[in-house]
């Protein structure tokens, strides 16, 4: 793909690039969030620390909502445990090519997981290319997810209520269509195929379930079912193989 | 509410679920069975946030139809990545049909 090794400028900021799309997804959410936190008991400096300290877009809602509701600390932060479990499976799916970096690396990176980094940074992961840079595309990815996250929310906490409905613009579909794009480009055998179909219907049918845990019953059953095809029809090469036709130029 | 104390719970669970297993998964080594699982997750995990996004948009309603934009949308994005394999032009032909297709027929 690369004649030369990228440097880890290159990564970084090539990390950042193919995270774009997705910061836009985030930008109405961020800024929903910092508006309707501010209207809640919750004080501003609070508000702002959850993005800071916190960083988790969906747990932050939640939370929120919860706070709202007034329902007892412990509830809420069980609650999210609950809500940010799939990272758990993100971070088991990373580990494997991030065994050895050092804890400098691993502690900002882990704190800076997010499904939109994730989905990214595991597309650069899987590319064939030997950069030892990879590391920098992640940190890239999430320096500018990060700083995103926290303007958002602060123009959500300054401008409030005057923004008429950001989830109007429709910049929500950004995350949606980004995730399509690299589904269908992860899609190249049976195995993952009968995956996303049974993920996909399980998710829609599981969507009632509280705190996001319809999404993790469909990712597991999703990967049970992967699993389960490949091994009745195994697929040659399937170890080796990388699934990310998606290129770094159309990232 | 106890403020300090609420976002400190909350940073503790929430690190605590990212960090931990990308420190120590890598250290230890994986059986075969489930390193070929792990390959599966990011499919399955992305189209289990894609599918109710797309296919109900409100309130946990399926809505199977040409008013849904994002069902519409998220079909063309589909059909432009799988023959183009570029994802750059499937959210660019993604976003501009949603769009349209809500300021044609509006949004729900």
């Amino acid at each position: 793909m690369h004649p030369t090794t990228p440097t880890r400028r290159e990564e970084f900021w090539a990390g950042a690039r193919a995270t774009l799309p997705l910061i836009a997804g985030a930008i109405p959410f961020g800024i929903i969030f910092g508006a309707v936190a501010v209207t809640s008991s919750l004080s501003v400096p609070a508000v702002m620390s959850m993005s800071l300290f916190v960083f988790a877009g969906s747990a932050q809602f939640i939370a929120v909502g919860l706070v709202a509701g007034g329902l007892s600390l412990g509830v809420i932060v069980l609650t999210t445990f609950f809500v940010n479990l799939r990272h758990a499976l993100y971070a088991a799916s990373l580990a494997p090519y991030m065994k050895d970096l050092p804890q400098r690396w691993l502690l900002p990176l882990g704190f800076w997981l997010t499904d939109e980094s994730y989905a990214v940074v595991i597309l650069r992961y899987n590319q064939p290319d030997a950069s030892p840079y990879k590391h920098w595309f992640f940190l890239g990815s999430a320096i500018a997810m990060y700083t995103n996250w926290q303007i958002c929310t602060l123009i959500g906490i300054i401008a409030g209520r005057q923004i008429a409905d950001p989830q109007s613009w429709g910049l929500d579909f950004a995350m949606i269509v980004t995730f399509i794009g690299i589904v269908v480009s992860l899609i190249q055998n049976k195995a993952v195929l009968v995956s996303v179909i049974v993920s996909g219907a399980t998710a829609v049918f599981a969507n009632h379930l509280p705190n996001k845990l319809g999404l993790m019953l469909a990712a597991l059953l999703g990967i049970l079912a992967g699993v389960a095809v490949e091994s009745i029809w195994p697929q040659p090469g399937a170890e080796t193989e990388t699934p990310g036709a998606v290129t770094g130029e159309t990232l | 509410m106890n403020e300090p104390l609420l976002i400190l719970g909350m940073v503790l669970v929430t690190f605590g679920v990212r960090y931990p297993v990308l420190a120590v998964v890598g250290k230890i080594k994986l059986p075969e069975p489930v390193f070929r699982a792990l390959r599966f997750v990011p499919p399955a995990v992305l189209t289990a946030i894609i599918a109710p996004a797309v296919l109900m948009p409100e309130d946990n309603q399926l809505l199977l139809s040409p008013a849904n934009a994002y069902l519409v949308a998220g079909v063309v994005a589909g059909l432009v990545s799988w023959r183009s394999r570029s994802l750059l032009l499937t959210i660019v032909v993604g976003m501009v049909v949603f769009l349209g297709w809500r300021a044609v027929f509006g949004a729900m």
